[in-house]
């Protein structure tokens, strides 16, 4: 155990401080905070960085008063933050002073899921899981190791398993999150949207939003363009069944029925297309299969979608005239989390063709062209080539999926086909809460001979693990720099601001002493992140000494609209913006976006939905003191016609039970009108399990906990989600 | 003379509550206890809404009942924009300027005293705005002086509509709302 | 239909304001009936002529009580502040604006104005002190011996003791963040509930040592034992039917302070309304009624009649309703002050 300064402080005597802590209660948050404290170093300090509270990675400069972590604020050198982070980042502090906090590696120590631990030094750790890890090669195939991996963080270990074999590395924010929207567009315009989207919110004079809660889906630039949209008074058009706070700031609200969003989009394209108030000069240069697109919509006309929606015909006509007005500076935004209803990719190909129609991709106000700085990758030894290539590519089940498939790994580590799955290791996503259905998720670790969590909390996966190796947070490590690919080129660096307090390791340590054990010390010629870092930075031309001291470095602007001379490229079959798809029509999918009505769930029961709070970042960040602090619970949001039926009011709290019988923990309920009668809505990663997150556990329901059913997309396995119902019963 | 004021766009704020956690941060605000806050006001029935959001505070009123009622003169004005503020070492702790406030605006700091929000003056001396405003991701808050006709929140009431909390209450807020 | 919501979650403050938990009712009480003894006993003190017995219950044994009630009721006060070593700041200054600095000031002032009335009758109620110490007869012969000694003793005894249960009741009225309380009625309310406690108690005194062949023989050795232990002197019966009346004129403007301080919140704003809500048909309706106003005030004046009237016999019943009903108001006003509020919140 050591603090910042180095000190080292006995177990012993950090538990009493915890026992006094606990014993002061919830006021005493200073108490806890004087375990960091280093009387020796005096002044203020202030160190660039960039923040890792969620995936947009906004550059940050912390400051560190008199040797105790001070506060973080917005770097404005850096285009995301433009400096000013959202509530996350700068409630980043609390990441460091988290009571719940990973602080020394564990082994399990009893059976899987106990939460029984033995904590060991970082040497025996990692023998033991690099044994493991050799067994499974021997036996299995490095293949049958798999790994689940979220953010930047994770490159380095990444690294580490590609070294020794392993094929299957998914994110699950492919096939739980941006999976179907990256694909969608990919089919039509032949690019992602990325991450941070390419939107151009800034300049739209008219943004479309559905079901995309911006404002409380709390992405930093996206939401600062959305407030300067708003205060210059663009035209804001907003679907989504809950009056979000995005809805509110919209001249067009439209409560649309769950799951109908693509009867919507088709009935504006029908507008659009037949009132011929697309963009025809756009859509003949850069399109492809215009007219049978053009003869597929013919039947999609308002007075068909009225009933699908619940959306007057003339509230569309006007809304599609108003996108029409503004265009091409009319966004419709694809959103970021897109499983749905299992239609999803299709559905964001609808929104992709309508900002086709619009002629919006490469253009002022709609999608931009983004560029990066060119840094050159670490001259690394090449990988071994894999005896087996990865399972998405031995399965045609999902044939556009361009990114190996977190439930597909999951899926054949319960099948043990078309090979055995059976070490997962899991760095930064709680699988548990991430994976829909957590009954599949359990029944599949219960299939693996290792599964080793590396993550800075302890969160529910961490508590099924074998080995839990417990990162230091980025206020307190170097990571992989970030050559963002943006509207503004620039490189972000990661660099400590403080000292990890006991026992944590930097990502590029775990992954660089693991490869070692694993006899792959030849693939990490360097010996410290900081000779990575400069080696790469020196190859693209760059000063790392600059980098350090401004944490930012900028680079040259270029076009990014078509009309300034950005490139109209698009890398699909027919090298154009595919109206009609070929692609989808040869492996039997609809070319053209047809509609199917969604399943209406079974009578009596609320449609769950869920969401984000601006405050927290899914379910990792609820033991943040500063950010439990300002929401320690989640609420479920119901019609308040809907409550009074059931005689319930405001600040209540009640179960949910699922279609399949799931029950949740209490929730407070928010009677309000700000959401339709048939479904209700939760922010998502509440609800914790987990008892070594005490200051979280049991706090608000997990949505995730009642997602037993999912809907797989057939063209890339994204899971929709939104396809649970569930009843309200009263009391705790 | 100067009159500090804030004005708050709620075309603009999104309540993310940036604000109240840069003033956790900034002012070490205890664990459980804030100095600013979101009030979410909606009116209407679904789906024909309007929703108001604000980032609220003590609103430094020109004539604040927290002040008259203190038995100390812990609570006081400053000289510096009329800025009202608790000399914590003057407060016993009587609590009777928590129940003058109309707002709510106040609390029992854990070591006793009475505290709120200071307008972050000990930024506002330094040419800074206070953390609320220089955070906030939504450019919806400013800060400045309303002696001064030149000053943005000046320039902002004299063209926006706008209203403050509890005029009714006699007592003078300076925190506006742009509507 | 509007929907208010806070993420606001202060400790005492949400969702539900409540800084004041029994101390403040306790001080209040304590105040009021403390200034209730010390008017009744300055009347007593201008208008005796000293031979007279019941200066005793009213001159001495009052003004005794008075100060014990004081310290306690002080001491109640400083329980509830947060910053207590800082209680010494409230008399390094005076804040002209603030109630509870006026407050702070005449209760120190009551003190000596207390004491002197005492003093002035001590060695003639209760000769045992005197005889153990001889400087309480000098104390009360020097007073006694100066008439404007005594007149002025008088006069401040009355005039502190109604500044002291108005005060009480100001304390409340000035702080403007608690629609309930804002009424200035609440001055008078509280000095003439102050009043009546006092009448009640002192009542309840008599009643209690009035010779009873209904009292239980412990009570009665009780009594004279104390009474051997004191050489007291007996008190004197005939000023029960005094004390009694007095409460019942205490009752009846206090009963009718009440209907003016509702009527006026009823008649104010939508928020003063809403306030008074609370008291008429809201969570405190029902313990306001029953416990403040019948069993407080209008029992005990029904009863006080019966007496008067000598259709029933003095008893210790309407004292007891009387200083509990006091209690009682104290209590309700201070909670359902506190849950009344500007903002109409959900949460």
């Amino acid at each position: 155990m050591r603090t910042d300064s180095g000190n080292p402080v006995s177990r012993r005597s950090f538990l009493k401080i915890s026992a006094a802590t606990i014993a002061a209660g919830a006021a005493a948050g200073s108490a806890l905070h004087a375990v960091y404290e280093t009387p020796r170093e005096k002044g203020i300090r202030r160190v660039p960085t960039y923040c890792d509270l969620c995936f947009w990675k906004c550059g940050a400069i912390a400051t560190v008063r008199d040797g105790r972590l001070w506060k973080i604020e917005g770097n404005p050198l850096d285009p995301l933050s433009r400096g000013r982070l959202c509530p996350r980042g700068t409630g980043g502090v609390g990441a460091h002073f988290d009571p719940d906090r990973l602080r020394t590696p564990l082994l399990r120590a009893s059976e899987r899921g106990r939460e029984v631990w033995r904590p060991v030094s970082w040497e025996e750790a990692l023998d033991f899981l690099a044994s493991k890890m050799r067994a499974i090669q021997t036996n299995y195939g490095p293949e049958s190791m798999a790994a689940f991996v979220h953010g930047i963080g994770g490159t380095f270990l990444k690294h580490t398993l590609k070294a020794y074999g392993a094929v299957n590395i998914a994110a699950p924010s492919f096939a739980q999150c941006r999976g179907p929207r990256d694909t969608a567009f990919r089919l039509t315009f032949g690019d992602d949207v990325g991450s941070p989207e390419r939107t151009d919110i800034e300049n739209a004079q008219c943004l479309v939003l559905i079901g995309s809660h911006l404002g409380e889906n709390m992405h930093n630039t996206q939401v600062q363009e959305f407030a300067n949209a708003v205060g210059r008074g663009a035209s804001i058009i907003v679907a989504d069944p809950r009056f979000s706070v995005a809805a509110s700031k919209a001249k067009f609200y439209l409560p649309v029925k769950p799951g109908t969003d693509l009867a919507l989009l088709l009935a504006w394209m029908n507008v659009i297309v037949s009132e011929k108030l697309y963009d025809k000069e756009y859509v003949g240069k850069y399109g492809f299969g215009f007219e049978q697109f053009a003869a597929s919509v013919v039947p999609y006309t308002p007075e068909w979608a009225y009933p699908e929606t619940g959306i007057e015909p003339e509230t569309i006509r006007a809304t599609a005239r108003e996108m029409a007005r503004y265009r091409p500076a009319t966004l419709v935004h694809p959103g970021r989390h897109s499983n749905w209803y299992g239609d999803d990719t299709q559905r964001e190909r609808a929104i992709a063709l309508l900002n086709a129609l619009l002629g919006s991709w490469g253009r002022k106000g709609g999608f931009y062209i983004p560029s990066s700085m060119d840094v050159p990758g670490y001259p690394y030894p090449a990988v071994p080539k894999p005896s087996r290539p990865a399972l998405r590519a031995m399965s045609n089940k999902f044939p556009f999926a361009n990114e190996d498939i977190s439930t597909s790994v999951r899926e054949a580590t319960i099948t043990g086909q078309p090979y055995p799955i059976k070490g997962w290791m899991v760095y930064a996503t709680n699988l548990i809460n991430s994976l829909p259905n957590q009954d599949e998720t359990i029944r599949a670790i219960r299939q693996l001979d290792l599964l080793v969590v590396v993550d800075v909390i302890p969160s529910e996966i961490a508590g099924w693990a074998d080995v839990v190796l417990p990162e230091s947070v980025y206020l307190e490590r170097h990571d992989e720099m970030n050559p963002e690919l943006f509207k503004q080129p620039f490189i972000a660096l990661r660099q400590p601001v403080v000292p990890a307090p006991d026992n944590q390791k930097p990502n590029w340590w775990i992954a660089r002493r693991l490869a070692e054990k694993l006899g792959l010390g030849a693939y990490y010629p360097w010996k410290t992140i900081d000779e990575y870092l400069e080696h790469r930075l020196t190859a693209g031309g760059y000063s790392y000494e600059q980098l350090k001291k401004q944490g930012i470095i900028r680079g040259k602007q270029p076009p990014i609209y078509f009309d300034d001379g950005a490139p109209a490229q698009f890398d699909t079959p027919s090298k154009k913006i595919e109206f009609y798809s070929t692609q989808l029509a040869q492996a039997g999918f609809d070319p053209v976006p047809k509609y199917t009505r969604p399943d209406p769930g079974p009578p009596g029961y609320y449609r769950l939905l869920f969401g984000r709070a601006p405050v927290h970042s899914f379910s990792r960040t609820q033991t943040n003191p500063l950010l439990s602090d300002v929401m320690s619970e989640n609420s479920l949001w119901l019609n308040a016609r809907e409550a009074q039926k059931l005689d319930l009011k405001s600040g209540d709290y009640v179960r949910l039970r699922n279609q399949d019988g799931k029950l949740s923990n209490p929730i407070k309920l928010k009677a309000t009108e700000r959401i339709r009668p048939d479904c209700v809505f939760m922010v998502h990663g509440f609800g914790h399990t987990s008892k070594a997150l005490r200051s979280a556990y049991g706090k608000g329901a997990s949505d995730a906990g009642l997602i037993t059913r999912y809907k797989n997309d057939p063209l890339m396995g994204g899971t929709g989600m939104n396809v649970n119902f569930v009843t309200i019963e009263k009391g705790a | 003379m100067s009159r500090f004021a804030m004005v708050i766009d709620t075309h603009r704020c999104v309540g993310c509550q940036d604000c109240v956690v840069a003033c956790k941060t900034e002012n070490n605000v205890p664990e459980g206890y804030t100095r600013d806050w979101i009030a979410e006001e909606v009116h209407g029935e679904f789906p024909t809404l309007h929703l108001e959001l604000r980032s609220e505070r003590c609103n430094h009123c020109s004539n604040p009942p927290c002040v008259a009622c203190c038995p100390t003169g812990a609570s006081h004005v400053h000289p510096l924009g009329g800025v009202v503020l608790v000399s914590h070492d003057l407060c016993i702790g009587c609590k009777a300027c928590l129940a003058a406030c109309p707002y709510d605006a106040r609390f029992i700091h854990p070591d006793g005293y009475a505290d709120k929000c200071t307008f972050c003056i000990h930024r506002v001396e330094r040419g800074l705005d206070p953390a609320c405003v220089s955070v906030c991701p939504a450019h919806c808050m400013h800060f400045g002086d309303l002696d001064d006709p030149r000053s943005e929140v000046s320039r902002l009431l004299a063209s926006r509509n706008h209203h403050a909390l509890l005029p009714e209450a006699g007592t003078n807020p300076n925190i506006f709302y742009l509507t | 239909m509007t929907e208010l919501t806070y993420t606001r979650h202060n400790p005492l403050i949400d969702p539900i304001f409540h800084v004041w938990e029994w101390q403040i009712p306790v001080y209040l009480f304590l105040g009021g009936l403390v200034g209730g003894l010390m008017i009744i006993a300055g009347i007593r003190l201008l208008v005796l002529r000293p031979n007279r017995r019941e200066a005793l219950v009213c001159c001495t044994l009052g003004p005794l009580i008075g100060l014990a009630a004081l310290s306690l009721g002080m001491f109640s006060l400083f329980l509830d502040l947060g910053h207590k070593l800082h209680v010494w700041r409230l008399y390094t200054t005076f804040q002209v604006t603030s109630p509870m600095s006026w407050g702070s000031w005449i209760l120190l002032l009551v003190y000596p104005a207390l004491a002197a009335n005492a003093l002035a009758h001590l060695p003639e109620a209760i000769p045992a002190l005197a005889s153990r110490f001889p400087a309480l007869v000098k104390i009360s012969d020097f007073i006694l011996a100066r008439p404007r000694l005594v007149l002025f003793a008088g006069l401040t005894n009355t005039a502190l003791g109604a500044a002291l249960g108005i005060y009480t009741g100001i304390l409340l009225s000035t702080l403007g963040g608690r629609p309930l309380w804002n009424s200035a009625v609440l001055g008078p309310l509280f000095l003439f509930s102050g009043l009546s406690t006092a009448a009640a108690l002192l009542h309840g005194i008599l009643v209690l040592t009035m010779p009873s062949g209904e009292r239980p023989a412990f009570a009665d050795f009780l009594l004279s034992a104390l009474a051997r232990m004191t050489q007291a002197r007996p008190l004197d019966p005939a000023a029960a039917p005094i004390l009694a009346s007095a409460d019942n004129s205490f009752l009846t403007v206090e009963v009718s302070l009440l209907g003016l301080f509702l009527l006026g919140h009823v008649t104010s704003t939508a928020v003063h309304h809403r306030a008074a809500g609370l008291l008429l048909t809201g969570p405190y309706a029902a313990p306001f009624w029953v416990l403040v106003v019948g069993l407080g005030i209008a029992m005990p004046l029904l009863l006080q009649t019966l007496e008067l009237a000598h259709r029933i016999r003095h008893t210790l019943a309407p004292s007891l309703l009387v200083m509990f009903g006091g209690f009682a108001l104290r209590v309700i006003l201070v909670s359902a002050g506190q849950a009344s509020r500007w903002f109409e919140a959900l949460n």
